[in-house]
């Protein structure tokens, strides 16, 4: 009797279901900050960590708690911990982006023509110091800075990460700094506000030791912009010897070509597409 | 077997010495060591440059006494980094013009292989009898020389600064510089089909650029596709205009649909110098009877240009471009000192050409 008792109290002890363990995270974690997950039961066996760049195992012992540092949580997503021993459990929880600490500037064209129209754009994109974009609210100021002088800011507020304006280019050329600044930091771009083509292209004539010197005006465009220094501006003359062809870049405002005349000459000038006036002159002196 | 062997390397070396013994010329200087006639003089002198024994070419001069030797050699092996330092006699043809007994006159065709491709040199080489043979006389035109002076040159330079390696992903490049192609016309040869145009630097910064063009079928799928490669002037400054030429050999107009033109823009760092000035530009055949457009190159600027490169556009009475053509010179351009140029166009070609426009590569190397 004392036998058959003694079996079925084993047998009861074996049928009864092993105490499971319950994993619980915390419901706010920001990335790259140390946090534990609560172990409700036994937390003795392996512990599994897989993220959206990660995938650790490590032994864990009896204990509450399994701490995580913030070295292994650095990428924002979702995140899957498992623990098991006899059986496995598991628990998932999502890390958002830490502070907004860095910002990617995008400003595009990096040369524009002056006086036009939302030309100019900026994206920043607001990123944690590990490279996430921060989805909550932020407060992005741009600012422009000419190098005439001039400057404006504005602030934008974060859209999803994402802060955007439009900018008009200036009437004048110059060179304008694109700030975009958040927290402590600030990203600049440059973008050059560059005359248009040249207009009213005009050419004049004195001799010098027997050469014929040409040189323009100085060259600007329709709003009164110096066209910038190295813009080709092709001198053609045409004599009794011939054609005779220089590509002269602006140098100071102006081109200027040397050439030998001989006889009646003409000589015309053009800048890319743009023709200016064209000149007659008399022989070699 | 042992024999056998020895016996065979020995024989071949034989046959290599014997061919390497005509491939030098030496059978042709033996043949025409005495200069029996005009043309055999200018070929013994030519088999002696050619196989660089520059003293026995030097010594077959018959006014070597006013000839400078550097400069003669020079003429042959070039000097100031040009495109002859570069290159070798590879052959020449030779063919009496006239003779009078005493002077003669002979022409000479000279081929060189140079690293930008073949080229050739047209000179007429005067001959004169002395004793019982001919000998060259040898044109004593003095190389320039500059005189030592200061050249003030307002210099103008483009530098770029690109984003880094470590930089964030956001830090972007400066844009790349905005160029189009202004013209484009395909031009059936009987071997080939040509495309040809100019394209055109809208932009404010230098450009290195090159044009693609692909052949279509009617479906608009590819036949075929090239590049300009050195048909082009490949840097262009802020509103600088470069013709292009693309070749399809073996290709006909029948067999495409359309042809798909590709221009691609690289920001770089570029200089505004050297001007070049090309000067006394004419249309006019040469002493082959061929059609060239003929010139003089004037460097403007302080600094040598080792290799400068013609390309040449040409229109039709409607503006079109036509045809493109190129050519190497072969001489440096020294500061202020005209060098004339050459480059050949088609006959048929040349009889359509209304104006014309001339643009000039510069390769300078710093180490001059």
């Amino acid at each position: 009797m004392r036998t058959v008792i003694t079996w079925l109290l084993c047998s009861l002890a074996a049928a009864m279901p092993a105490t499971a363990a319950e994993l619980h995270a915390p419901k706010d974690i920001a990335a790259g900050t140390d946090f534990s997950i609560t172990v409700n039961g036994d937390s003795h066996g392996t512990f599994y960590l897989i993220g959206p760049a990660t995938a650790e195992k490590r032994s864990v012992e009896n204990g509450s708690e399994i701490s995580i540092p913030g070295t292994d949580i650095e990428k924002a997503g979702n995140y899957q911990a498992i623990l098991c021993s006899d059986e496995c459990v598991s628990t998932e929880f999502y890390v958002h982006a830490a502070e907004a600490d860095r910002l990617s500037l995008l400003v595009h064209p990096s040369r524009v023509p002056v006086a036009t129209t939302n030309a100019i754009s900026a994206v920043a994109i607001a990123l944690d110091r590990f490279h996430n974009i921060v989805f909550s609210h932020a407060q992005v100021d741009f600012s422009v800075n000419s190098n005439n002088g001039s400057s404006a800011s504005h602030a934008q507020p974060t859209n999803r990460g994402i802060a955007w304006i439009r900018l008009t280019s200036a009437a004048k050329a110059s060179s304008a700094k694109i700030s975009a600044a958040v927290g402590d930091t600030t990203e600049t771009r440059v973008v050059e506000q560059v005359a248009s083509e040249a207009c009213n292209l005009h050419i004049k004539s004195y001799w010098e030791a027997n050469h014929l010197v040409v040189q323009t005006d100085p060259v600007r465009d329709c709003s009164g912009n110096n066209v910038p220094d190295g813009t080709v501006v092709s001198f053609t003359k045409t004599d009794r010897s011939g054609k005779t062809t220089v590509d002269a870049p602006i140098k100071k405002g102006i081109a200027k070509a040397e050439m030998p005349v001989v006889g009646n000459a003409r000589i015309s000038v053009a800048s890319g597409v743009v023709l200016g006036n064209e000149l007659n002159v008399g022989g070699a002196r | 077997m042992k024999w056998t062997l020895a016996i065979a390397i020995f024989a071949a070396t034989i046959v290599l010495v014997i061919i390497s013994w005509f491939q030098s010329g030496a059978i042709e200087r033996r043949r025409i060591s005495s200069a029996d006639t005009p043309d055999e003089a200018v070929r013994l002198l030519l088999s002696r440059v050619k196989s660089h024994n520059w003293d026995a070419a030097y010594a077959q001069l018959a006014n070597s006494s006013y000839v400078d030797k550097d400069n003669f050699i020079h003429t042959f092996s070039g000097d100031d980094g040009s495109l002859r330092t570069y290159a070798s006699l590879e052959n020449y043809d030779v063919w009496p013009l006239h003779s009078n007994g005493r002077l003669a006159t002979v022409r000479t065709k000279l081929h060189y292989s140079t690293a930008v491709g073949p080229l050739d040199d047209v000179r007429d080489i005067q001959v004169e009898h002395e004793g019982d043979a001919w000998k060259v006389l040898w044109s004593t035109a003095a190389l320039p020389k500059l005189a030592p002076q200061v050249i003030p040159v307002n210099y103008l330079r483009w530098d770029v600064i690109n984003r880094g390696a470590a930089d964030d992903w956001g830090v972007q490049n400066v844009d790349s510089p905005r160029v189009r192609i202004v013209s484009m016309n395909a031009v059936q040869r009987p071997d080939r089909i040509v495309i040809v145009g100019e394209i055109v630097n809208e932009d404010t910064v230098p450009a290195y650029v090159d044009v693609n063009a692909t052949l279509l079928h009617a479906d608009g799928s590819a036949i075929t596709q090239e590049n300009s490669f050195d048909k082009i002037s490949h840097i262009l400054l802020p509103k600088q205009v470069s013709p292009y030429r693309v070749d399809f050999p073996g290709y006909r107009l029948t067999q495409i649909k359309s042809v798909r033109m590709d221009a691609k823009s690289m920001l770089v760092p570029a200089s505004a110098d050297p001007v070049i000035e090309v000067t006394g530009q004419k249309l006019q055949k040469d002493a082959l009877g061929k059609m060239v457009l003929s010139g003089d190159l004037v460097n403007e600027s302080g600094a040598i240009v080792n290799i400068p490169h013609v390309l040449a556009s040409y229109y039709d009475s409607n503006g079109k471009v036509i045809w493109v053509s190129d050519g190497y010179v072969d001489q440096a351009l020294l500061p202020q000192t005209p060098v004339s140029f050459a480059v050949d166009l088609p006959d048929d070609i040349a009889s359509q050409a209304h104006t014309y426009h001339v643009v000039v590569n510069s390769f300078v190397n710093q180490a001059s």
